[in-house]
């Protein structure tokens, strides 16, 4: 039995592996488009950037005491480039030929494939001039590291620790935004066709760009339990965000009960989604003649 | 549902300004940026939902370029009709169909927001004046993006030049925030541009950020910038129709 399901997992990354590369060969074939495509990726994100090089010309940090100064909002914004090229490299192609799939009835062909379901239509299409947007991530928040580290008013360099528990909880993030995908897409099982499938996501995800200090004041603290507690997108971001720009030790005991629930919230994502998926399945009607 | 990413902006924005106060003291209703107060960002954000709604047009050019690439634009070199003004038609039906219906949501959230207002109703020359802008707007948009879907007579894949008209429309017409707040000298070369009628300039006329004496000359400055976009529209596509070679049957 564990030999078996061993062998099944490096099937499944086979699998995987072949997915990426013919994504990377089809790709590849058209080589102006894709660099077309990582330049105005990237030109995005020099947009975002001066964005916010703008607000703080004016501004010292986003919220009075939230402690998001300049660099380490910017490690906030390279943490969720890092995420969204994540999700849009891996997970949104896939997403939206998922709904055409149900449409056209294509969806018959993933059925009878000897493999899981969600895994041949979550990862069949890697997009992988995406992933331009990690190395505009990650030079942003070598920058804002070394800015960070290198300042007069209180310098910081983050430990070791919590450069690791922030992979983990950046992975956690992505896995719910992927959960969150699959349940919206799932839905275009229901309703035939969901072409406000993008909107949607789009407006959901834009709450999980800003500090989530920032909607807990007034009116804003049912979007802010909603978005912690229910769709858990104030979550992808924020926790490793504040793992990385907050020093570990001096933590209250309220960061550490957002950590806490930010695996379980990833954990109960996961089987949830995983539910809805296959519920929706079964309600799948062909579409062809 | 289209109000939604305008509250993340308002919460963004409220945290700003709540920091600034916080560090030099005083209200938050005196707190300013260049002239912007907490509640005339909100009215900005509101009035440019306002201006794009008027100028932003979906799929036009990228739907001008997929009919010459598909050939499809042979009817309109056969059949007694004029692709642009027949377009042009097409889509002021459309959007006044759309918003006959999308009044109410917008009267809503006005009539609810009311209170970031403060000025109230700005005297009759500068509605007039909003209105014109708003029609003009409308008009430069249309033309503008028209232009860019003849590009395709030449190139016939241009979806990714569009995506970087995108970006730069977003950026420079203010949608994303007053453009005031740019940097002195990259605000003046912004201002040349003809990105700003697009949500920026009639937001800025109903506030009263623009002088009342100055608004004949930016119209008329708008108005030709609309004539330069209609004939560079109408040259480019005369010159394309006959480069234009129809492939398939």
């Amino acid at each position: 039995m564990q030999q078996d399901s061993r062998s099944n997992r490096t099937k499944y990354w086979k699998v995987f592996l072949t997915f990426a590369r013919n994504s990377l060969v089809r790709d590849m074939t058209f080589r102006t488009n894709f660099m077309l495509q990582c330049i105005s990726s990237i030109g995005w994100t020099m947009m975002n950037v001066g964005f916010y090089l703008i607000i703080f010309q004016y501004t010292k940090s986003i919220g009075a005491d939230s402690g998001w100064d300049r660099d380490k909002f910017f490690l906030f914004i390279a943490t969720t480039w890092f995420i969204n090229s994540l999700v849009q490299a891996f997970f949104m192609p896939n997403a939206e030929e998922f709904s055409e799939l149900i449409r056209t009835g294509g969806l018959d062909f993933a059925l009878l494939k000897p493999i899981d379901t969600q895994f041949l239509v979550s990862f069949r299409r890697v997009d992988w001039s995406a992933l331009s947007n990690f190395a505009a991530g990650f030079i942003i928040a070598l920058i804002a590291l070394y800015s960070l580290a290198n300042r007069q008013v209180d310098p910081m360099v983050p430990s070791v620790l919590s450069i690791l528990l922030y992979i983990v909880f950046l992975a956690c993030g992505v896995v719910i935004m992927y959960s969150l995908m699959i349940c919206l897409s799932a839905t275009s099982i229901w309703l035939g066709r969901n072409q406000t499938l993008y909107n949607f996501w789009f407006y959901i995800t834009n709450f999980s760009r800003y500090p989530m200090e920032i909607y807990n004041r007034g009116w804003g603290r049912p979007l802010y339990g909603f978005f912690t507690f229910i769709i858990p997108v104030l979550l992808v971001v924020n926790i490793p965000a504040r793992i990385l720009a907050r020093p570990i030790s001096p933590q209250t005991w309220e960061d550490q009960l957002l950590v806490g629930w930010g695996l379980i919230a990833t954990l109960l994502s996961l089987l949830i989604s995983r539910w809805v998926f296959k519920r929706a399945l079964l309600s799948y009607r062909s579409a062809s003649s | 549902m289209r109000f939604l990413p305008i509250v993340t902006q308002i919460f963004l924005w409220y945290a700003i300004f709540d920091s600034i106060e916080a560090s030099q003291g005083g209200k938050i209703q005196d707190t300013e940026i260049r002239g912007f107060h907490f509640t005339d960002i909100v009215a900005y954000y509101l009035l440019t939902m306002v201006a794009r709604a008027f100028s932003s047009m979906p799929g036009l050019a990228s739907g001008i370029a997929r009919e010459i690439r598909d050939g499809e634009i042979k009817r309109y070199l056969i059949q007694p009709i004029d692709l642009i003004s027949f377009l042009l038609l097409t889509r002021i039906a459309h959007k006044l169909a759309y918003y006959a219906i999308a009044i109410l949501p917008f009267a809503l959230v006005f009539f609810l927001c009311r209170n970031y207002f403060t000025a109230g109703w700005p005297p009759w020359p500068v509605l007039a004046a909003f209105a014109g802008s708003l029609i003009m707007g409308f008009l430069i948009g249309f033309f503008l993006e028209a232009a860019i879907g003849m590009i395709g007579f030449w190139f016939l894949e241009v979806s990714s030049l569009l995506f970087v008209y995108m970006l730069f429309s977003f950026f420079l017409s203010g949608h994303m925030f007053p453009l005031t707040m740019l940097p002195d000298h990259v605000a003046t070369f912004v201002n040349f541009l003809p990105f700003k009628y697009l949500a920026y300039f009639p937001a800025a006329i109903f506030l009263g950020k623009i002088p009342e004496e100055d608004l004949p000359l930016e119209l008329a400055i708008e108005a030709c910038w609309l004539t330069f976009f209609i004939v560079v529209c109408r040259y480019a596509y005369a010159r394309g129709v006959r480069r234009y070679s129809g492939f398939g049957g």
